[in-house]
C-alpha cells in the first residue's frame, strides 16, 4: 500500500512501483481530468504539478513520488493563478477539441506561478511541451498574457 | 468530400415524448445513399431534433458529433435563435445511431465530416425550433384563449398583450396535442439575435476543469483494461506469444486474441498492467503477402499508373493541343505523401457484451457504423447495440472509420464484463487509415502576354469513396480525389483534368482534415504560383487576372493582399506566399510570411486569412477553426509523411511523426467577409490552405520550388 497526497487529500493505493503516476490517477481514482497522449512525455497531455512543479505524470513511478504532494487539473481552480488561468482560457474562447487542455492550464498555471508576467519567449520556453493538434496555439499566448495581466 | 443537394421538401410532424413533453421532428424523404436502413422511397420518417419537457428544460438531440469544431454552440445557436431562448437554457444531447432521423442529408449517412455540418443543418434545425415555437405559442393562446398573434415568446416564456405569461413547460403537454404548421416562417436575418454574434461555446467550461468525458473517460463498473497490439502488416497474423509470462505480470487478469488472428489484447485492473503484459507477450507475427512493401514500391507502382490515360473529370476545350501550342509550356510532377491523423486523444472503445445486447461508449463521427459494427462481430441484432457517443479529443477524419470498433468487438465478445481497450500512441499511428499519397501531373501553356491558355492535371492516388461509401464511387471517378482540381476558381480556356484510381498495397486510406482539397489544393495553387513566376508576373496580379467573372474569390484576394502589406519590401531570406480557393463552399485566401534560418529552419512570421464562408453562425468559432486548421496544415505540410519498411510502418509516436509547437506557430490575422449568402463550411478551409502558402511563400524565401511535402526535410536536403 502507498499513500498519495492528492489535491489534498490521502489516498491508499495498491500498485506497483513503476506504476507511473497517470495510470494511478486515471485508472485506479478514476480522475480522468488528466490524459494519455503519448506514453513517452511528447506531447504533456498528462502535466501535473508535483510539489509544485510541472511533470509528465505518464512517465512518473509512483514509487517516485515519496510523499510529494500531487495536484491535478480537477483542483487547479483552488490556486489563484490556476483560477485565472482557466477563467482566461474560458475569456480567449482558446479550447477547441479540448483534450489537451487540460495539460495546457497545468503548464501555464506553472509558468505564473514562477513568472507573474512571461513574455512571449518565457512562454515558447514553458508551454512548448505541450502539443495541441487543434492547433490553439494563437489564443493559449493571448489567455497567458491576459491571465498575467488579470 | 462530395455530397448531395440538400433537400428542402420537410414536412413536420409532432408526436407526443416520454414524459408528455413535445417531441419534434423532422421527416426528411428517404434517400436512396442511405442504402438499407431506409424505407421504400417516397415513405417519411421521423427525424427528431428538439425536446422539450413539462419543466421547461429544453434539449438539443445533435444530429452531429462534437470533435472540437464547435458544433454543438452553432447548432445550439441555430436552435435557440428561432425558439427565442438563450444559449445557457439548451442541453446537448449526443445523438443515438439512427439513419431515419438523424441522416446527414448532404454526406448521405449520419456522420460529421466534409465540413458540411452547418449547411446541413441550417435550415432543419431552424425550421425545427420555428415549428416548437409556434405550436408551443398555439397551446397558450389557445389556453387563453386570445389569437396566437398577439402573442410572443422570449426567453422560454410566452406573453400575451395583456400581459399574461406561460412557460414552455407549462404547455408542453399541450402543444403536443396540436396540428403541425404546415409551414412556417423562419426569422428574418436582421431579426437575428444569436446567429452571427460570438457566443461563447457550450462545451468548453467542463474542457478547462477536467471534468469533460472523452470516450477514454468512460468508467464503469467492473470494468477491466486493455490494450491492443494489432498485426504490424497489412494482412498479417499472430503467429507466436508468450502467454504465460504475460499473465505472471501483477494485475493481467486475460490474454485474448481476435478469431482472425489479426490482433491480441492483455486486459488487466488498470492500463498499466494491460501495457506490461503486452510487453510480456511479446506476440510474433507472420507479415504474409505485404512483408516486402515499401513506400518506395508503393510510389513506383503509382508513378506507373499514372502513365495510363484517367476517367475525364474535367474537359473543356483541347486542352492538350492548347498547351502543346503554346508560347510557353510548362510542367511538374508533384507528390503528396501518407499522412496520420494522430488525434490528441489516442483510439479507444469500451464495450460490454452480454448474450442478449451489447453496449458501446466511444467518441465517434458515424455512431450507426459503429452499431454495426459491434452487431457484425458478436452476432447480436443491430437494435441491440446501444451506442453512447462522447466528446472526441479531436478525430480529423479518424473517426469516421470503425476498424477500431471491429478490433475492440472482435476482443470484448470474449469476456463477461465491460472493458476499456485504449490504444497506445504507438498502435494509434501505425494502424492510421491514412490520408492517401498522391501524384499528380500537371502542364499549362502560357501565350505571348503570359495568359495561361491551357491546363491538364492527372490526378493518381487511392480512392476513398470506393471503400467508404462505394454508391458515391460512380464511373470509376472519385468526386474527392478530383475536388479543387478540376474546379477552380480561375477561368482558363482550356481545361483537362483526369483521375486514375491507384490503390497502394499494405494500406488502408481513408479521409484527413480537408480531404480532396487539402491535396488538390496544394498542387493547383503551388502549380499557379509557378506559372505566375513563368509569366513574369506578380502572384496575386497574376490570379486577379483571371477572376474578372468571379467577385467573391477576387474579393478575399484582394482583402488578403491589402492586410498583408502584399508586394511591401521584404528582408532577404523572407518571403510571402499566397494561396486562393473556393473550397467547402466557402473563399478564403492565405498570405503566409515565412524565412528560413542558416540551416535551413522554416520560421513562420506572419498568416493573414481573408474568408467568405457567407452567413456565419458564430464568427467567433470560424476564427477558431481557420486558426487552428491552419497550424495543423501548417505542421503537417512541415514535417508529416509516413513511409514503410517490410510492409510495416516506420513512425511511431511525436518524436518521430512531429506536431508543430507553439513557439513554432506564427501570428495568425483573419479578416471575415460579412454578406448573406448561404453558409459555406469552415473546418477544413485552414487546413487545405496551408501547404501552398507554405510552399510559395518558401519559393519567394528561397528561390527552392518544394512539389513534395515535408518541406522541412526537404529544404534542408535539397531533394
Amino acid at each position: 500500500m502507498k499513500v498519495l497526497s492528492i489535491n489534498g487529500q490521502l489516498h491508499q493505493v495498491d500498485v506497483p512501483d513503476d506504476m507511473p503516476l497517470l495510470w494511478v490517477l486515471r485508472d485506479v481514482l478514476g480522475m480522468t481530468g488528466t490524459k494519455f497522449g503519448c506514453g513517452i512525455a511528447q506531447c504533456g497531455a498528462c502535466t501535473v504539478h508535483l510539489a509544485g512543479e510541472p511533470v509528465r505524470s505518464c512517465l512518473l513511478p509512483v514509487g517516485a513520488i515519496d510523499g510529494r504532494p500531487v495536484t491535478t487539473i480537477e483542483a487547479i481552480s483552488q490556486t489563484a493563478n490556476g483560477r485565472k488561468i482557466q477563467e482566461a482560457w474560458l475569456d480567449k474562447e482558446v479550447v477547441q477539441c479540448g483534450y489537451c487542455q487540460s495539460g495546457q492550464i497545468m503548464s501555464a498555471t506553472a509558468l505564473l506561478n514562477q513568472n507573474p508576467h512571461p513574455t512571449d519567449a518565457d512562454i515558447d520556453a514553458a508551454m512548448s511541451g505541450n502539443i495541441c493538434r487543434c492547433g490553439t496555439y494563437v489564443r493559449i499566448r493571448a489567455a497567458i498574457h491576459a491571465a498575467a495581466s488579470a | 468530400m462530395g455530397y448531395d443537394k440538400p433537400s428542402r421538401r420537410f414536412i413536420l410532424k409532432a408526436s407526443a415524448a416520454a414524459g408528455g413533453g413535445l417531441l419534434l421532428g423532422l421527416h426528411l424523404p428517404s434517400l436512396a445513399r442511405a442504402g438499407a436502413e431506409t424505407d421504400a422511397a417516397g415513405e417519411f420518417m421521423p427525424n427528431a431534433f428538439v425536446r422539450i419537457d413539462t419543466r421547461g428544460g429544453i434539449t438539443l438531440i445533435s444530429p452531429h458529433a462534437e470533435v472540437g469544431q464547435g458544433i454543438y454552440t452553432s447548432s445550439a445557436m441555430l436552435i435557440g435563435e428561432e425558439l427565442e431562448v438563450g444559449l445557457n437554457q439548451i442541453q446537448i444531447e449526443a445523438a443515438p445511431p439512427d439513419l431515419k432521423k438523424y441522416l446527414d442529408p448532404l454526406l448521405g449517412d449520419q456522420a460529421t465530416g466534409g465540413s458540411v455540418s452547418t449547411r446541413a443543418d441550417w435550415v432543419r434545425l431552424r425550421e425545427a425550433a420555428a415549428v416548437a415555437r409556434t405550436m408551443l405559442i398555439a397551446a397558450a393562446a389557445k389556453k387563453w384563449n386570445v389569437d396566437p398573434a398577439t402573442c410572443r415568446a422570449e426567453r422560454g416564456v410566452i406573453h400575451d398583450a395583456t400581459g399574461r405569461t406561460l412557460g414552455y413547460g407549462d404547455v408542453a403537454a399541450d402543444a403536443a396535442q396540436l396540428p403541425v404548421p404546415a409551414s412556417v416562417k423562419l426569422k428574418d436575418p436582421s431579426q437575428f439575435k444569436l446567429i452571427g454574434t460570438d457566443a461563447k461555446r457550450v462545451d468548453t467550461p467542463s474542457k478547462v476543469n477536467g471534468s469533460a468525458i472523452y470516450g477514454i473517460d468512460i468508467m464503469r463498473p467492473n470494468m477491466r483494461f486493455g490494450t491492443v497490439a494489432i498485426t504490424p502488416v497489412k494482412g498479417g497474423k499472430l503467429i507466436g506469444m508468450d502467454e504465460a509470462a504475460a499473465r505472471r505480470v501483477l494485475g493481467v487478469r486475460d490474454v485474448i486474441r481476435t478469431d482472425a488472428g489479426d490482433a491480441v489484447a492483455v486486459i488487466g485492473d488498470h492500463m498499466w498492467a494491460a501495457k506490461k503484459g503486452l510487453e510480456a507477450l511479446n506476440p510474433k507475427w507472420d507479415p504474409g503477402e505485404n512483408g516486402d512493401v515499401t513506400l518506395e514500391t508503393i510510389v513506383a507502382a503509382m508513378d506507373k499508373a499514372s502513365q495510363n490515360k484517367g476517367v475525364v473529370a474535367k474537359n473543356k476545350g483541347d486542352a492538350a493541343t492548347a498547351v502543346k501550342g503554346a508560347a510557353t509550356q510548362v510542367s511538374a510532377l508533384y507528390q503528396s505523401p501518407f499522412l496520420s491523423h494522430s488525434p490528441m486523444e489516442p483510439l479507444n472503445c469500451t464495450l460490454h457484451v452480454q448474450p442478449d445486447r451489447a453496449e458501446i461508449w466511444l467518441g465517434t463521427q458515424v455512431p450507426v457504423r459503429a452499431q454495426k459494427a459491434v452487431a457484425a462481430f458478436t452476432g447480436l441484432p443491430q437494435d441491440k447495440v446501444t451506442v453512447y457517443n462522447q466528446l472526441m479529443g479531436g478525430a480529423f477524419g479518424r473517426r469516421l472509420d470503425i476498424d477500431s470498433v471491429e478490433v475492440a468487438a472482435a476482443i470484448a465478445k470474449h469476456v463477461p464484463y465491460p472493458v476499456k481497450l485504449v490504444w497506445t500512441r504507438e498502435e494509434d499511428l501505425r494502424h492510421d487509415y491514412y490520408r492517401p499519397y498522391y501524384y499528380d501531373h500537371v502542364a499549362a501553356g502560357l501565350d505571348a502576354d503570359g495568359k495561361v491558355v491551357g491546363r491538364t492535371h492527372r490526378v493518381t492516388g487511392s480512392s476513398i469513396y470506393a471503400r467508404w461509401a462505394p454508391g458515391a464511387f460512380k464511373n470509376g471517378l472519385d468526386i474527392d480525389a478530383i475536388e479543387c482540381a478540376a474546379e477552380t476558381p480561375y477561368e482558363i480556356p482550356a481545361e483537362y483534368v483526369d483521375y486514375v484510381r491507384d490503390e497502394p498495397r499494405a494500406m488502408n486510406t481513408s479521409w484527413w482534415r480537408g480531404v480532396g482539397p487539402t491535396h488538390n489544393l496544394f498542387v493547383v495553387e503551388s502549380f499557379i504560383d509557378e506559372l505566375a513566376y513563368a509569366a513574369k508576373q506578380d502572384p496575386v496580379e497574376f490570379r486577379r487576372g483571371m477572376l474578372k467573372n468571379n467577385p467573391r474569390a477576387l474579393a478575399v484576394l484582394n482583402l488578403a493582399a491589402e492586410k498583408s502589406g502584399w508586394g511591401s519590401p521584404l528582408p532577404r531570406g523572407t518571403g510571402r506566399g499566397v494561396e486562393l480557393q473556393f473550397a467547402f463552399g466557402s473563399y478564403l485566401c492565405t498570405v503566409l510570411e515565412v524565412s528560413v534560418g542558416p540551416s535551413g529552419e522554416i520560421n513562420l512570421h506572419r498568416a493573414v486569412v481573408a474568408i467568405d464562408c457567407g452567413m456565419t453562425v458564430n464568427p467567433d468559432t470560424v476564427e477558431a477553426q481557420i486558426q487552428g486548421g491552419l497550424i495543423l496544415g501548417l505542421s503537417t505540410a512541415m514535417y508529416n509523411e509516413i513511409t514503410l519498411t517490410g510492409g510495416a510502418i516506420d513512425q511511431s509516436n511525436f518524436h518521430d511523426y512531429r506536431a508543430m509547437r507553439i513557439n513554432e506557430a506564427p501570428k495568425i490575422e483573419v479578416y471575415q467577409i460579412r454578406n448573406s449568402e448561404s453558409p459555406g463550411g469552415i473546418g477544413e478551409t485552414g487546413t487545405a490552405a496551408a501547404a501552398p502558402a507554405l510552399g510559395n511563400a518558401l519559393f519567394a524565401a528561397t528561390g527552392q520550388r518544394l512539389r513534395h511535402p515535408p518541406f522541412a526535410r526537404r529544404l534542408v536536403s535539397g531533394t
